[in-house]
């Protein structure tokens, strides 16, 4: 009850007119102001405004970051670690220290390979050689070096041997029975002979050495100290053969190595318990230049593609047992793995750190929404402003003028008026796009041409105006008095147009801020690195973006809502209290 | 009369002439245009039988699309053509403009009439309710509600309606007028499909524009409750029900019917954001395509286009004004 009391009363003080308050009422700006803090919803705009322009303008200053900083983080992320592939081709170790001839692969190659005979004779450099097969992955090449003839009379053969050669007892003797069984080959003093039909009744005797091998396995040494060895024609030659064989033993220069033959393509070779080399027909390489796989590495690589797992695990030097994917890709396998990686912070999430997240480029979007409120703001008020000077200048002088003046302006504003909008500032934007003009630059272009584009309405509300003023008395006056037409205009007419210009004004940067932020969202706009709210949503339309990444097009969007929200309701709160007549 | 309407249309033609020789002038403006991409790959496919060379197709093009004379002489053979009916072939869509607009412009206008129709059988009603019971609750409601969707961004509105209903609720496609088995359907599920479609693009047009009709027709119906007339009808002693539907909204009707004649050309005019990002085949979707690519005859066709309805539109909002008010028409 007492506060009714108070209340009223407050009521009654008001309502006297004391010579203070008749001064206040008196007053217009104060009447206008009055009005416009009364209307709630005009206070929610000018609030709304205000935050806005606080974001802005002051939140650029605060946020930590610059528009532009892109941030990184520290990930792991799956990468191409190693290369393997199944060999195909077949490897050449050479019996002396001279490697085999490239002609001799050649023709080994283009000859023996695929050949079903298990024997092929191929000549290559002038030489004879003969592959014998092991198996498909292992041949043994060897070359007959002439050390006698033989000559057969009847039941008895004859050898001879050759210039400078001495045949034992044992080789002759071997020779004679096999001519007599018919053989074309046979085995003396742990060397293979070969008959080879000369002229009648004679053959010539040649003695076969092996001069290389040529396999489809691959050797690598555990420990560096035995690369020699392993690369070393016997060793290679001793563990394929016992390989084919199936033997777990096998024996070089006196030493008895254990083989651990996990298939025919794959296997260790252990001495004393301790792993010497591994073989294998799967080769792996670094894909990384400067990256060293160690043996056990491959070793394992090339044991999980046999068994054709899609994944194995590495114990690596630091102890740490890392997973490794394989995948296959055409003959080739990819082996990735889970690596740590200095990456762009790409779409993260909001956190402390980032409030709003970060986007496609990594850069923070609430800095970035800062750092776009501006332009956008700016591209709204200078725009704005150049409107209504294009359109009060031309409105003002057409209304004051009328007669042909007036038609021509009018006129003029027709036709401009008549342009479509949004084509012509399409048009704009791809001809600046093929230009590659540059973003700050591109920024003052869109306003100019913005503002060129939107003035029309300024100049017939000016003019309408102007028209109806124009037969006032004050103007009458103005006459009277022999004051200049331009003062006339510009300092009597105009400030009279100002109320409805500022009203409409208000309502206009509204919409000029929904065109820019159109134009950026269709890419035609403000272009990286400035950002615009229209341009921030524009990532949204990147249907991952938009379906998971709300917070980097949701706030832009209110942003712009909220702001034109605000700019509508203060110029209808304006309206309203500039002329309450026309408070609807 | 008659003779006003003569001017109009004289001046409507100016215009039109004057509009589409500034967009052409724009158009010619851009430095690397289709023509030259055009010619290149012409000149690519032709390389190997020996055929004409780059610069050969390039002239040969330029001669054939007028683009090798000055501006003037260029709009001015284009626009003779245009005289004869010939707009010319599109450069990004290969046939006749004229062909691809017939294909297209039905779409834009089924979304639009949806619309429109949407949006006066919606905002008629509210905004009479609004300026009844002015300074109500309901008022201020509908009062934020209008600023809200005048201050809505086309594409954000758009956005946000596909993330709501395409991606979480899934209850429409993402894109497109017509869905996967389009071609399999029947008749009326066809009809269906393409309504189905079509709800998006049209609530979000709807939405649009529901803002700006509503504050419209509720401005003017606070002008007419405030006329003496109605004061007159109310102490005839009325009925609140007659006062409202006979005499005041019969005179709000005048102003309304002015705003629905700019909305008629505007059916045809498409609209090319919402167009754009539902991926609509209407003209605002095509020309949008054809302007990014620097399509010029298609180009000139859409701007000619825009500035025609523009000027009908001005012309019919005189003339329905002279039919709706027999004030004006005695004048």
């Amino acid at each position: 009850m007492s506060e009714n009391t108070t209340n009223i009363n407050k009521e009654e003080e008001q309502l006297s007119l004391d010579d203070g308050r008749r001064v206040k009422v008196l007053s217009p700006g104060m009447m206008v102001f009055k009005r416009f803090i009364r209307n709630k919803l005009a206070i929610v705009g000018i609030c709304t405004l205000f935050f806005m322009f606080a974001f802005s303008f002051l939140g650029g200053i605060i946020s930590p970051y610059r528009q532009d900083q892109v941030f990184y983080k520290v990930d792991k992320a799956n990468k191409e670690y190693a290369g393997a592939a199944v060999n195909t081709e077949y490897r050449f170790t050479s019996a002396t220290d001279k490697p085999l001839s490239t002609m001799t692969r050649a023709t080994f190659n283009s000859k023996v390979k695929n050949a079903a005979a298990s024997e092929v004779t191929f000549q290559a450099d002038g030489i004879t050689y003969l592959a014998s097969k092991v198996d498909d992955n292992f041949y043994v090449l060897t070359v007959g070096e002439e050390v006698g003839s033989v000559t057969v009379l009847g039941k008895i053969a004859d050898v001879k041997p050759a210039a400078g050669v001495e045949l034992s007892k044992a080789v002759t003797d071997a020779a004679v029975q096999a001519i007599n069984k018919n053989q074309t080959s046979f085995e003396a003093e742990d060397c293979v002979f070969t008959l080879t039909k000369g002229a009648a009744k004679s053959y010539v005797l040649h003695r076969m050495s092996p001069v290389g091998l040529a396999s489809m396995l691959n050797f690598a040494a555990y420990d560096a100290q035995n690369n020699d060895l392993v690369a070393s024609f016997e060793f290679r030659k001793e563990c394929e053969t016992a390989m084919h064989k199936g033997e777990s033993e096998f024996e070089v220069d006196g030493t008895v190595y254990t083989l651990e033959i996990e298939d025919e393509t794959n296997a260790d070779v252990l001495l004393n318990g301790d792993y010497v080399a591994n073989v294998s027909n799967v080769i792996v390489n670094s894909v990384n230049v400067g990256v060293f796989l160690p043996i056990e590495y491959k070793a394992a690589a090339a044991e999980a593609i046999a068994d054709k797992q899609t994944s194995f695990e590495y114990v690596n030097a630091d102890g740490v047992t890392e997973k490794h994917t394989i995948q296959m890709r055409g003959n080739t396998y990819i082996i990735s793995t889970e690596q740590e990686t200095y990456l762009i912070d790409m779409y993260s999430p909001p956190s402390a750190k980032h409030w709003l997240g970060t986007d496609d480029h990594g850069m923070d979007v609430l800095t970035r929404l800062m750092y776009g409120g501006r332009i956008s703001l700016l591209v709204g008020f200078v725009v704005m402003l150049l409107e209504n000077l294009i359109g009060i200048v031309i409105g003002g002088i057409s209304g004051y003028f009328g007669g042909w003046v007036d038609t021509l302006l009018m006129r003029f504003v027709d036709l401009f008026n008549s342009i479509p909008y949004y084509p012509m500032m399409i048009i704009a934007g791809a001809i600046m796009d093929s230009f590659e003009v540059d973003p700050y630059v591109r920024l003052y272009m869109m306003m100019a041409i913005m503002g060129i584009m939107g003035w029309t309405g300024v100049a017939r509300v000016v003019r309408g105006q102007i028209l109806s003023l124009r037969e006032q008395d004050f103007m009458v006056a103005t006459e009277a008095t022999g004051i200049a037409v331009s003062r006339r205009i510009f300092r009597h007419l105009v400030p009279n147009v100002m109320p409805l210009l500022i009203v409409q004004a208000t309502m206009g940067l509204g919409s000029i801020i929904l065109a820019e932020a159109t134009l950026s969202f269709l890419g035609l706009g403000i272009k990286y690195p400035l950002a615009s709210w229209g341009s921030i949503i524009n990532s949204s339309s990147n249907i991952y973006v938009m379906t998971n990444c709300w917070y980097l097009w949701i706030p832009a969007g209110l942003l712009i809502v909220l702001t034109v929200l605000g700019f509508n309701f203060v110029g209808d709160g304006l309206r309203d209290a500039f002329d309450p007549k026309m408070k609807r | 009369m008659w003779k006003f309407i003569v001017r109009r249309v004289f001046l409507a033609i100016i215009i039109i002439f004057l509009g589409s020789f500034i967009v052409y002038g724009v158009l010619r403006a851009m430095p690397t245009s289709f023509v030259e991409a055009m010619a290149r790959q012409r000149a690519a496919a032709s390389a190997t039988t020996g055929g004409p060379t780059y610069q050969e197709w390039l002239d040969q093009l330029n001669e054939s699309y007028h683009m090798n004379t000055n501006v003037v002489s260029g709009f001015l053979s284009w626009f003779g053509g245009v005289l004869r009916g010939d707009f010319g072939v599109s450069w990004k869509y290969g046939i006749p403009v004229t062909q691809k607009f017939g294909e297209t412009i039905w779409y834009s206008f089924l979304l639009n009439i949806i619309t429109v129709f949407l949006e006066v059988i919606i905002c008629i009603p509210l905004g009479i309710q609004a300026a009844r019971h002015q300074y109500s609750g309901f008022d201020y409601g509908i009062t934020v509600f209008a600023m809200l969707c005048i201050s809505l961004p086309t594409f954000f509105l758009a956005t946000v309606l596909k993330y709501a209903f395409a991606v979480k609720l899934g209850w429409f496609d993402l894109y497109g007028l017509v869905g996967r088995y389009h071609q399999q359907l029947s008749q009326g599920r066809k009809v269906l499909d393409i309504m189905h479609h079509m709800f998006l693009p049209v609530l979000t047009l709807a939405m649009l524009n529901i803002g700006g009709l509503t504050r419209y027709t509720r401005t003017n119906m606070l002008e007419v409750l405030n006329a003496d007339y109605i004061r007159t009808a109310r102490a005839k002693g009325l009925s609140e029900r007659v006062v409202i539907n006979r005499h005041a909204f019969r005179n709000t009707l005048i102003p309304l019917v002015s705003y629905m004649s700019y909305l008629i050309p505007s059916l045809f005019s498409g609209s090319m954001i919402t167009e754009t990002l539902y991926q609509i085949p209407g003209i605002g979707y095509i020309a949008y395509d054809a302007m990014v690519a620097g399509d010029l005859p298609f180009t000139m066709f859409y701007s000619m286009f825009g500035l025609i309805l523009t000027q009908i539109s001005l012309m019919l909002a005189d003339i329905m004004y002279a039919v709706v008010d027999p004030r004006v028409r005695v004048n």
